[in-house]
């Protein structure tokens, strides 16, 4: 009740809680939304002394300009897909997870001591499928050591998480600067993986993307039509609730904790084997982060994210590319997303209430 | 080996002031009600209006900037652009009612993508960085302050470092007194517990909650500002706040929500993050820099199977205030 004082007479704007709400109109507002994001960035731009309209063009040049880039906006997408739908099986029981980003890291880890250590010696379908297993089984077990704790304890997940990042991007810094380091390199890094386990490629782009496709199903299928999915809406809606209805909450944490993990952790070995076929500090490179905004923009519905994850690859590869035509620095894009995320965090308001102005006359959205 | 340690506890000071201001932002935000995760973002945004003012103001100058003007800008450039940020924050939780770990989420992107971006765009518009004149880096060096730090030992602990230590250390002290103390300070522990309670003994609890947020931004802006213009030496550094906000909104919870408690854990944490320099183990230097982070899950865990309730979170934080819904 911001701006409204309790005074006698009756306040000049309220605010009224929605009884229902056509979808129609729940997507006009969410239009809008995203329309005054892209207008606050745009006037951003302008203020730099750069045309935002140029800018905003060169960003879908950038990423639709032609075969190649449209490939590279694809490859962009797959490990924030399966991120996000990663991050959403926590974010659907309100276990905040925000350490994908390093669970996608030992989960390249995981991957990576197969395709440095084994390529020679083993095939390369067992060698995929062990590299797919071991990612999975580590980011998996990434994300069970918070939730573990949060089960026992109520340890705060969110820091805990967090702090996982850090550690996991030392142990790489670790691995690349002495165990794993590149033979003959002057500089710390790891090798690059032997040709023989690079993913190939189906329509130009590594399969990550039939794995993210597929997952998209998977997830919603998990969610909606099984007993697993179920325990986690009600764990979401109140742990109370779960526990009165004799459901064991703590078994739930761990088991979709260790299920979001593995997900991150899948989207690290696709980074190492289908994309920059070797580990360095910038593998995840904010994928974790950005993927809780998908997840949260899409309300975890894995459709709506495979919507979003490929509306963010496109504005940041066009950010990247307004960085070389424009000079604007690519670090925009996060900006950007936090613009356009901020804007849809407050849409949401409009459409559960609605405002009244005092003469009675209603206001639709602000 | 006394003169190690009196090094080592120099820089750890040096290291933990940040890491202070960003945690006393954050736990006046806190006191509110308001669980904001944005203290990353916040920090970015003020590291980078702090040392951008600067060098504005030395451009505008003509070269001679007085050093006293240029760290009163920065100063307060950091704290405004900081403040800005906790306001997004505060409008989208406290008004529009949007969820607070994500808003805060949101805003550590969105600040991240601010000190990043304009940091670059300023230093390619400058030719290629983003520096202050020697005579403002100046400004943020140690002073020995006179008498007092020729005392031997106690003067080298205690008398030589940057204005900005001093600040925060004063911060902390009021703050503290402004919680135990005063009648703003109590009205403000009452919203962050029990707003309905708050708003019933007639308290204005959407405005405490907003100052509160506000304010707690800015001074999580000037530890940004700390860490450009102190521990990188007035030079921008692109990704330069790295892990710091997230380290601070941690220091909240082992200072139990007590400033000058506050104090003493920045201190610790200080000095984990520069052991390195100072205390040779036979590990790999990448576990020293592991060991906040290490030593940070550690407490967690701790804190949370001792499970105290005396020194605990203000109860209302995480859950937006709506009247209506009580």
């Amino acid at each position: 009740m911001s701006s409204v004082k309790t005074e006698k007479k009756t306040p000049l704007i309220r605010m009224i809680k929605r009884d229902e709400i056509t979808q129609k109109k729940t997507w006009m507002i969410r239009a809008v939304a995203i329309l005054g994001a892209l207008i606050t960035g745009g006037i951003l731009i302008l203020c730099l002394g750069k045309n935002p309209l140029q800018a905003y063009s060169d960003m879908l040049r950038g990423a639709f300009g032609s075969k190649v880039l449209i490939q590279e906006t694809v490859k962009q997408a797959i490990p924030l897909l399966i991120t996000a739908i990663g991050i959403s099986f926590a974010f659907k029981m309100k276990f905040w997870n925000i350490g994908a980003e390093g669970q996608v890291l030992v989960g390249a880890i995981g991957a990576g001591y197969w395709a440095f250590f084994y390529a020679a010696t083993l095939p390369k379908i067992p060698l995929i499928i062990l590299m797919i297993v071991t990612a999975m089984l580590f980011g998996g077990l990434y994300g069970l050591l918070p939730a573990l704790c949060k089960a026992k304890w109520g340890t705060n997940e969110t820091l805990f998480t967090l702090m996982l990042n850090y550690i996991a991007l030392y142990i790489i810094k670790y691995l690349a600067n002495g165990p794993w380091k590149a033979a003959g390199s002057s500089f710390p890094k790891m090798p690059m993986i032997h040709k023989g386990v690079r993913l190939s490629k189906v329509f130009g782009v590594h399969w990550g993307w039939i794995i993210a496709l597929v997952l998209v199903v998977f997830a919603s299928i998990y969610f909606n039509r099984t007993k697993q999915g179920y325990e986690i809406a009600v764990v979401g809606e109140s742990n109370n609730t779960a526990r009165y209805a004799g459901i064991n909450v703590g078994k739930v944490f761990r088991r979709t904790m260790f299920l979001s993990g593995a997900l991150a952790g899948i989207a690290g070995m696709l980074q190492v084997a289908g994309c920059d076929y070797t580990i360095t500090e910038r593998t995840a490179g904010g994928v974790g982060f950005t993927a809780i905004t998908v997840a949260w923009l899409a309300h975890m519905n894995p459709y709506g994210m495979l919507g979003v994850a490929a509306f963010i690859a496109v504005l940041e590869r066009g950010c990247n590319q307004i960085e070389t035509t424009m000079a604007i620095p690519a670090s925009v894009s996060d900006l950007l997303i936090g613009i356009i995320l901020f804007f849809m965090l407050g849409c949401e308001f409009f459409i559960n209430y609605r405002l009244v102005t005092r003469g009675g006359k209603e206001e639709q959205n602000a | 080996m006394l003169s190690i340690i009196l090094k080592l506890i120099v820089a750890a000071v040096l290291a933990g002031t940040p890491l202070l201001f960003g945690a006393l932002g954050e736990i006046l935000t806190e006191k509110s009600g308001n669980t904001n995760l944005g203290v990353e973002g916040m920090m970015y945004m003020g590291a980078v209006s702090g040392i951008a003012g600067a060098f504005f103001y030395g451009k505008a100058a003509g070269g001679a900037p007085v050093g006293v003007v240029a760290v009163l800008i920065a100063l307060v450039v950091s704290f405004l652009i900081g403040a800005l940020g906790a306001l997004i924050y505060a409008f989208l939780t406290i008004t529009l009612r949007a969820n607070q770990n994500v808003t805060g989420l949101t805003l550590t992107i969105f600040g991240t993508g601010f000190g990043n971006f304009f940091g670059d765009f300023i230093a390619k518009n400058a030719g290629g960085s983003l520096v202050v004149t020697d005579g403002v880096k100046a400004m943020f060096k140690g002073i020995a302050i006179p008498g007092l730090s020729k005392i031997p030992v106690l003067g080298t602990l205690l008398f030589n470092y940057n204005w900005m230590v001093y600040f925060a250390v004063i911060v902390a002290v009021v703050m503290a007194w402004f919680f135990k103390r005063s009648r703003v300070g109590l009205n403000l522990r009452a919203v962050g517990e029990d707003p309905a309670t708050a708003d019933a003994a007639g308290i204005n609890v959407t405005r405490y909650k907003y100052v509160a947020t506000v304010v707690g931004g800015g001074i999580c802006g000037i530890g940004g500002m700390y860490i450009s213009m102190v521990s990188q030496n007035g030079v921008w550094v692109f990704d330069c706040v790295s892990g710091y906000g997230w380290l601070a909104v941690a220091l909240v919870i082992f200072a139990t929500w007590d400033c000058n408690r506050a104090i003493l854990v920045a201190l610790v944490f200080g000095a984990l993050k520069i052991m390195r320099l100072y205390v040779a183990l036979p590990i790999p230097s990448q576990f020293y820099d592991m060991a906040p982070y290490i030593v940070t899950i550690i407490v967690l865990v701790i804190t949370s199977m001792r499970e105290s309730r005396e020194h605990a979170q203000p109860k209302s934080c995480g859950t937006n205030y709506f009247r209506e819904e009580r």
